[in-house]
């Protein structure tokens, strides 16, 4: 749920990224991080353990100017991707108002992919969110990997799997090249400004 | 309290309060934050220039982190969180469900202290918002 604070004219927006290990969302925060660099006044924190793998979550806050005479701050979160981690991403899960999830284009990820969205499902429901409701974005990262022969899945495929009945906006994405990164968070940014405004009217 | 949204008279209230039974006592910086991580407000001795927005998101994970392992051995919570450094420290309290209050503090004011006014200001702040 965004805070706002009325005194100050203030609305703080919480957007996680979430999908299977190695994915990709930490990537997307490095890149929104260091293409936006001036814009960004804090720096970005990362949990992570000694083989960068995120432990915890990584945080990127920003400010995007105003609305309606309000100051929106974005709050970028990451979940840890790994399987073992779930109690963890649960918690960053609380609050959320917007979720890009990033699924991975390799062939072999197809799976994981499926299965880490099946469990953003559940986890939402922990909040009484629905995966139906909230404002999403689908981001299928990766995408370079085609020009340098590694099988990748046809977006097509990737639809069928993951986006057939949530039917939300999707972007193919390379986050390490940061091609459509800030495409998919104009998305959710724009998404959820959109849901908090409809709540609060 | 219709919890998302603080009125400005709730707002400047909690301010007072952080006011007299923290920044007053010596604390150098008040901040109550939600579990989401959000800041809902903070206060500060005009001297500390701290990152609230971050601090706020690690101390949220951190309070989420603490109580699911109290859970874990049976404890409803662990009532007592606060963490000593050299020269700051900082000392956690859950205000209710939603809420919690920071406290960042220096070497010259006692643990035992602080704590009793912690207290005070919670019961101060649960009465607003209820």
């Amino acid at each position: 749920m965004s805070f706002i604070n009325l005194r100050d004219k203030i609305v703080q927006i919480k957007i996680v990224y979430y999908g299977p290990g190695r994915c990709g969302k930490t990537t997307n925060l490095e890149y929104v991080n260091r293409t936006y660099k001036k814009q960004i006044a804090s720096e970005m924190v990362s949990l992570k353990t000694h083989g960068d793998r995120t432990l915890f979550f990584d945080f990127l806050p920003f400010d995007i100017g105003k609305i309606k005479g309000y100051d929106i701050k974005i709050q970028l979160y990451t979940v840890p991707g790994q399987v073992k981690y779930n109690a963890t991403r649960k918690l960053v899960l609380r609050g959320v108002d917007g979720i890009v999830f990033v699924a991975d284009v390799m062939e072999k990820q197809r799976e994981k992919n499926i299965r880490s969205l099946n469990q953003l499902h559940e986890n939402l429901q922990l909040y009484k969110e629905s995966i139906f409701k909230i404002p999403l974005v689908m981001q299928y990262n990766k995408i370079d990997l085609k020009e340098y022969g590694i099988p990748i899945l046809p977006t097509a495929v990737l639809q069928k799997d993951l986006n057939s009945r949530l039917k939300v906006p999707f972007f193919e994405a390379s986050a390490l090249a940061g091609y459509n990164v800030a495409a998919t968070l104009k998305k959710i940014i724009f998404s959820s400004v959109i849901s908090i405004q409809k709540k609060l009217l | 309290m219709n919890y998302g949204i603080v009125s400005q008279d709730q707002l400047e209230k909690i301010d007072a309060i952080l006011e007299e039974k923290l920044v007053k006592l010596g604390v150098d910086c008040a901040i109550v934050i939600d579990m989401a991580g959000n800041t809902i407000t903070a206060k500060d001795n005009g001297t500390s220039n701290y990152d609230v927005y971050s601090f706020a998101a690690l101390a949220a994970g951190n309070f989420a982190t603490v109580d699911a392992m109290a859970k874990l051995i049976g404890e409803q919570e662990f009532s007592l969180l606060f963490n000593k450094g050299q020269d700051s420290s900082i000392h956690f309290s859950r205000i209710n469900d939603e809420l919690l209050l920071i406290s960042l503090f220096g070497r010259d004011i006692s643990l035992g202290f602080l704590r009793l006014n912690v207290v005070d200001a919670i019961d101060q702040i649960r009465a607003l918002l209820v």
